[in-house]
């Protein structure tokens, strides 16, 4: 099928996906707190509460209420925050730089350590190494990643005060309005601990899983095939078993996203990193509802749209699968 | 000088921490240029793994741990790695069994087929390609052009095994080991394919040796036959000798389980039994409690190969002719 | 399958499962006896002093000999704290995990046995529930919930709202294993057996099936569990999960995690290496459990 087929069909699903979650996200307003008395506060009198009220629609019926909510949502308006007393929407765009580079800085860690080390442990299965690292991969998997957080804090943050632990440091806006921390160095130094945290309960995920998986296509008939084919042990190993132990990984990365996101809220609320999470977490305790909607619904869109391109990835690895969702 | 000269050859793979149990208990075998030799057994016999260790290909944690390879001389099992990579796919190719799995289903047959060129020979990759599609016409696969550019799933399993033919046929081998080449294809192709494969090897003055379980197919395409139990020869000799009067109780039973071998109308025949596994096999001989010919002697001593087989009471002419 | 005594024999020959089962039956017998073993009870008010406030370890200067490790902000003893503590984390732990299992393992069987458009809705179901991420729907429903009710209502609730959540948002991974075995064991010929007599499917499902997907079951509660724990520590760290007044090891660490800074590390360290040894203890006896009961079964496409 064509490209084209595929990006019209994931939009569709897209797009009934965010109606489910902005459905989810209107009655989660429509049934949480009272906008008038946020706006207002007390001191307005009934007879005015009453014709504030008719004239903001909300004795509308529901759904009339939620197609409202809709149309705004769809050009960007998802209400104003109580405590910023901005459009949430913009509140949470002026943290997503943060948030995205801290995910990136991590990303960027745990592939370039999980692949060389996965491969490793799954080519040298008895070497003292892979023993160590096969070790000390199922004690990353025991640290939860706050203690992770607290530690790096501690050790590298206060007791021997190498890098910064808390907060961004400088930014650089870039023309687009985009906040970097990536182009200094204060900035990079600010990304490391947390990056680092976040990376260290994927790697040992990854490092097992791509191990596992690398072993598996090592065993397989056409890797055996290769190697009476008489090709070199390197071109065995990296084109013929390693292509195909990519596959899973990229399904289980892209089931993994939704982790990734839950873990940037509990990393930035230890380094203080000016995140998404970090606001979500602050607007919770705020009870700030349309900051809270507007989180999920970024989120979610977020979920969609890296979904897709992680389904668009797997189409353009595996020729077998030539359109996922497709009917074969 | 034969070409290829196996001698006792033991594969052992390790049980728990310290033991290890043979899976080869010392077979040999010697092969002339172009000659045809057919293999013969049930499943865990050795069969496959003899097949692999005469690339030094046996699977981790398996090894050779006894025994040499002599290919024009040359201990294979001696070589460095790269050593044998120049052998492997050049000089001796593999065809294995099922086409489905042989194949990597992320990459072109064309990449599949030049890779192997490419290893062995300095070639550009124009004139790659033309060999490539040469070979793919040998082997009768249609529009042969437009293949190389296909993935291994978007073939039928008989065009797949074509493409792995191609493939071993690539390099113009001296010898082929083809490990049960058509076991996993439908029926109504299997003869096609076998055909194919022994049309090749006599054109081309190849030699075979054919993994079978089928003495059917081995009586039509090989000149000599070794059977094998257990990790061991029981019998060999020319096929039409073995088919016509085999002398292994073992052989006979194989024989008269064929149905083309058994006369009309009559019952199938059955060996009793199963094949034990290597790591359960009783004393003595190890077909012994399926063999209606047994005695004490069998369950202490294992016989030697002698004569073509390995039986202390070996079926005789004037016998199997009552 | 192995039998009893083969697998008692693989438990004492693995030094690593007999130190990981060791420790954690301490932590869970520690966990029960808590209220005879503990030297103060932390949900007594009457028995806390705020006088006792952040007092070291009772090795260092400054301790006092009724608080081994110390205290933490409000005055209870850090080794009591962690007592009780250990105990509420193992209950949501365990509590979830047996939520998940019904569920799953009921699901399961019903999407392997009766396969068509019920299993198709099922799978697909499991499927963006397990990419949605346990903690992450965790976060967001407790936060509304935070938001919906008052402190106290929440307080009251929190245990029974956690082990729900975690339970419900987990059951795919159970459900995925009970839907294979079934589907392998679906056309063996007892089935079939027990159809022809007669049995109705039900019966058919629970009776036979059933016992021979246990052995994965088995497996994957124990590493269950385990995620559980960290799961609802991560809620607790954020505020999210168990109040500081009923605290697990998670909400111990989030209120003693503001004081590392002032020096008063114990607040935080000792919960942290619990809830570490208790989490450790539970994946190598999961892996352990695993490799002896069903090499085949692998951690990652689970």
């Amino acid at each position: 099928m064509h490209i084209l087929a595929f990006l019209l069909r994931r939009s569709v699903q897209a797009v009934i996906v965010m109606f489910v979650i902005s459905l989810i996200g209107f009655s989660i307003q429509d049934n949480l707190g009272d906008p008038l008395r946020e706006l207002v506060g007390q001191s307005v009198s009934e007879e005015e509460r009453d014709l504030m009220r008719e004239e903001m629609g909300l004795n509308d019926p529901f759904f009339v209420q939620y197609f409202r909510f809709l149309g705004n949502a769809v050009q960007g308006d998802l209400g104003t925050s109580y405590f910023f007393k901005r459009p949430a929407l913009d509140v949470i765009m002026d943290k997503f730089p943060a948030t995205f580079e801290l995910v990136l800085g991590a990303v960027f860690i745990f592939l370039s350590l999980s692949i060389p080390a996965g491969i490793y442990c799954a080519i040298h299965r008895d070497s003292w190494i892979t023993r160590f690292i096969m070790s000390a991969s199922i004690v990353g998997i025991s640290v939860p990643v706050f203690l992770t957080a607290i530690g790096m804090v501690w050790l590298f943050g206060v007791e021997l005060g190498w890098l910064p632990a808390f907060g961004r440091g400088d930014t650089v806006e870039l023309p687009w309005g985009w906040e970097t921390g990536l182009l200094t160095w204060e900035g990079l130094s600010h990304l490391i601990l947390p990056s680092v945290t976040l990376s260290s309960i994927m790697l040992p995920l990854f490092i097992r899983l791509i191990r596992a998986e690398m072993m598996e296509t090592m065993s397989t008939d056409y890797v055996r095939f290769a190697k009476a084919k008489g090709l070199s042990t390197s071109r065995v190993r990296y084109v013929h078993a390693f292509r195909n132990t990519l596959l899973p990984v990229v399904t289980v990365g892209g089931l993994m996203i939704g982790t990734l996101i839950a873990y940037t809220i509990l990393t930035e609320t230890v380094f203080q990193w000016p995140g998404m999470g970090f606001l979500f977490l602050e607007a919770v305790n705020r009870v700030d509802t349309p900051l809270i909607i507007a989180y999920i619904i970024v989120v979610g869109l977020i979920f969609v749209v890296v979904n897709t391109l992680v389904d668009f990835l797997y189409t353009l690895i595996n020729p077998m699968v030539k359109l996922p969702g497709a009917k074969s | 000088m034969a070409m290829l000269e196996i001698e006792d050859l033991h594969v052992a793979f390790p049980k728990g921490k310290k033991a290890e149990v043979e899976a080869l208990r010392g077979v040999s075998l010697k092969l002339e240029k172009g000659e045809r030799l057919g293999v013969v057994g049930e499943s865990g016999a050795g069969k496959s793994m003899l097949a692999f260790s005469i690339l030094n290909l046996i699977a981790e944690p398996g090894r050779v741990s006894q025994g040499s390879v002599a290919f024009h001389g040359e201990n294979l099992l001696e070589l460095s790695e790269r050593d044998i990579r120049g052998i492997r796919g050049n000089r001796i190719s593999m065809i294995f069994q099922d086409p489905m799995v042989t194949l990597n289903p992320v990459l072109t047959i064309g990449t599949q087929m030049v890779e192997t060129l490419k290893a062995h020979r300095k070639i550009s990759d124009a004139a790659a390609r033309k060999l490539c599609i040469a070979k793919l016409k040998e082997v009768a696969i249609p529009s042969a052009e437009s293949r190389l550019g296909a993935y291994p799933h978007e073939l039928s399993g008989g065009l797949r095994q074509r493409v792995v033919i191609a493939i071993a046929l690539l390099t113009d081998p001296e010898l082929i080991i083809a490990d049960e080449p058509t076991t996993a294809l439908d029926v109504t192709i299997q003869a096609e394919i076998m055909a194919l494969i022994l049309k090749l090897c006599r054109e081309k003055d190849v030699a075979l040796i054919l993994i079978t379980h089928d003495l059917g197919i081995v009586a039509e395409v090989t000149e000599r036959i070794m059977i094998m139990y257990a990790g061991l020869c029981v019998e060999t000799g020319p096929t039409q000798q073995i088919i016509q009067a085999p002398h292994h109780p073992y052989s006979a039973g194989l024989l008269k389980a064929l149905p083309q071998f058994a006369g009309r109308g009559t019952r199938l025949y059955q060996i009793p039994g199963s094949m034990p596994p290597i790591t359960a096999l009783p004393p003595g001989c190890a077909y012994h409690p399926r063999c209606e010919r047994a005695t004490e002697l069998c369950k202490a001593q294992v016989p030697p190969l002698e004569h073509g087989h390995a039986c202390f009471h070996p079926i005789d002419q004037t016998e199997a002719a009552s | 399958m192995i039998s009893l005594k083969g697998f008692i024999t693989r438990f004492l020959s693995d030094p690593v499962a007999i130190v990981a089962g060791t420790v954690l039956l301490f932590l869970v017998l520690m966990a029960i006896f808590a209220p005879f073993l503990a030297p103060q009870n932390p949900y007594d008010l009457m028995q806390l002093d705020i006088m006792d406030s952040e007092m070291p370890p009772s090795w260092r200067v400054g301790g006092d000999e009724r608080f081994p490790l110390g205290t933490d902000a409000q005055g209870r003893g850090v080794l009591s704290t962690i007592m009780y503590g250990t105990g509420i984390s193992l209950l949501i732990g365990v509590g979830a995990v047996i939520v998940q299992g019904v569920l799953g393992v009921t699901l399961g069987l019903v999407a392997g046995y009766r396969g068509g458009w019920i299993d198709a809705f099922l799978m697909r179901l499991a499927d963006i529930q397990m990419s949605l991420s346990t903690l992450m729907i965790a976060i967001i429903v407790l936060a509304l919930f935070q938001a919906a009710f008052d402190a106290n209502t929440y307080a009251d609730y929190a245990i029974f709202m956690l082990i729900v959540i975690i339970g419900v948002a987990e059951w795919p991974k159970f459900a995925r294993t009970v839907r294979s075995s079934v589907l392998g064991e679906k056309n063996k010929e007892y089935v079939d057996a027990a159809r022809v007599i007669g049995l109705p499917p039900r019966r058919i499902m629970w009776k036979h099936i059933l016992p021979n997907t246990l052995t994965p079951v088995l497996v994957i509660s124990t590493i269950q569990v385990a995620e559980a724990i960290m799961t609802e520590a991560a809620l607790s760290f954020l505020g999210l999960g168990m109040p500081t007044d009923r605290p697990s090891l998670g909400s111990l660490i989030r209120s003693g995690f503001e004081f590392i800074f002032s020096g008063s590390w114990w607040i935080t360290l000792y919960p942290a290496i619990v809830l570490v040894m208790l989490i450790l203890a539970l994946n190598l006896l999961g892996d352990w459990l695993r490799d002896v009961l069903n090499p085949k079964l692998r951690r990652g496409d689970d």
